[in-house]
C-alpha cells in the first residue's frame, strides 16, 4: 500500500506490445513520477475483468502529476490527477 | 418477416432473454435501469451543487462520498460506479475528462454531451486545457488559479463542484440549481449569472 504524499513512478511497460489488453493506465503517463493523493479503495482488476479472467481485488489510488512535466509545455503550477492501480504503481 | 424490425432489435432481443436465461438480469431490471438512466439529467448535478452552496453540513458530506449526497437527494445510485466530488476553490479549478473512453457521472448527469466523447477533447484535456477551455469555451482561469485535470481512467466518476458566482447572496437553492449547466459540473464553464 502506497501512503497520500508517496513519490511514485508508472511502470513503463508496454503490454499491449505482447497481446490482446485491456489497460486503464493512459499511454501519456507511462514512466511518469507522480505523487499518490488517497486510496481510493480496492476494485476487481479490469485488466481481467475484461477477458472473463478471475479478477482480483486490486489496491486504485488517485495519483498527482505536474502537467508542464509530463508534456514539456503548459503552464507552471497545472497537474494531472489520475486513477491508478498498484500494480502499476513504482516507489520513485 | 417484419420489415420493420431492425438488427440490432433482433439482437437486442436475444440479449436480453440470453441475460434473464442465465439469471443475471431479468426483464424487470432492465427496465428499471433504462428508466433510471433516462432520468437523470445535468439538473440533479445542479441539485447537489445548489444545496452544498446553501448547506456546510451537505457540502462536507458531498465531498467525503458523493454517491452517498446523490442519494440523500433521491438519486438512484445502486450499481452505479462510486461517485467523487472534486472542490474548487479560489486557487484550484478541476476539469474532467476520460482519455481512454467516456466515463461520465451518468447517474447525476444523465448521458455526456457528445464533445465529452470527441478525440479532440479527450487529448486537449490534458495537454492543453488551458487553451482549449479558452478557445471551445471561452473559459479564461486567472494566472494565479492551478488548473487540475482529472483524468477519469477507472472505477470512479467524477463532478466538479464549482465556486458559487458573486451576486447570488440570498438565493435558495432552487434558484441558484436553475444556473449551473451542464459544463460547470465538468470544468468546462464556471457559473455565470444568466
Amino acid at each position: 500500500m502506497f501512503a497520500p504524499g508517496t513519490a511514485v513512478r508508472v511502470k513503463d511497460d508496454w503490454p499491449e506490445t505482447r497481446g490482446p489488453v485491456h489497460i486503464r493506465t493512459p499511454h501519456y503517463l507511462r514512466g511518469m513520477q507522480g505523487v499518490v493523493v488517497r486510496h481510493l479503495g480496492s476494485f476487481r482488476n479490469p485488466e481481467d475483468l475484461a477477458f472473463a479472467r478471475p479478477a482480483p481485488l486490486r489496491a486504485l489510488y488517485h495519483v498527482r502529476f505536474d502537467q508542464p512535466s509530463v508534456w514539456h509545455e503548459g503552464r507552471a503550477g497545472d497537474e494531472l490527477q489520475v486513477e491508478i492501480f498498484e500494480h502499476w504503481l513504482e516507489q520513485a | 418477416m417484419n420489415v420493420t424490425e431492425t438488427e440490432g432489435e433482433r439482437l437486442l432481443v436475444a440479449l436480453r432473454s440470453v441475460l434473464a436465461a442465465k439469471g443475471i438480469a431479468s426483464a424487470a431490471e432492465i427496465a428499471e435501469r433504462i428508466a433510471i438512466t433516462d432520468s437523470a439529467s445535468p439538473g440533479q448535478g445542479a441539485r447537489m451543487v445548489a444545496k452544498a452552496w446553501c448547506d456546510a453540513g451537505y457540502r462536507a458530506r458531498l465531498l467525503e462520498d458523493g454517491s452517498k449526497a446523490a442519494e440523500e437527494l433521491g438519486i438512484p445510485m445502486r450499481g452505479m460506479p462510486p461517485l467523487g466530488v472534486l472542490e474548487d476553490t479560489a486557487e484550484h479549478h478541476n476539469l474532467v475528462v476520460c482519455t481512454l473512453c467516456s466515463c461520465y457521472p451518468r447517474a447525476v448527469l444523465g448521458y455526456p454531451p457528445f464533445w465529452y466523447k470527441s478525440a479532440a477533447y479527450r487529448a486537449r484535456a490534458v495537454r492543453d486545457p488551458r487553451g482549449l477551455l479558452a478557445e471551445e469555451w471561452g473559459t479564461v482561469l486567472a494566472d494565479n488559479v492551478r488548473l487540475r485535470v482529472v483524468d477519469s481512467t477507472a472505477d470512479y466518476r467524477w463532478m466538479v463542484l464549482p465556486l458559487r458566482p458573486a451576486g447570488t447572496e440570498g438565493w435558495d437553492e432552487a434558484r441558484l440549481a436553475s444556473i449551473v449547466r451542464e459544463g460547470d459540473v465538468i470544468g468546462v464553464t464556471i457559473p455565470r449569472l444568466a
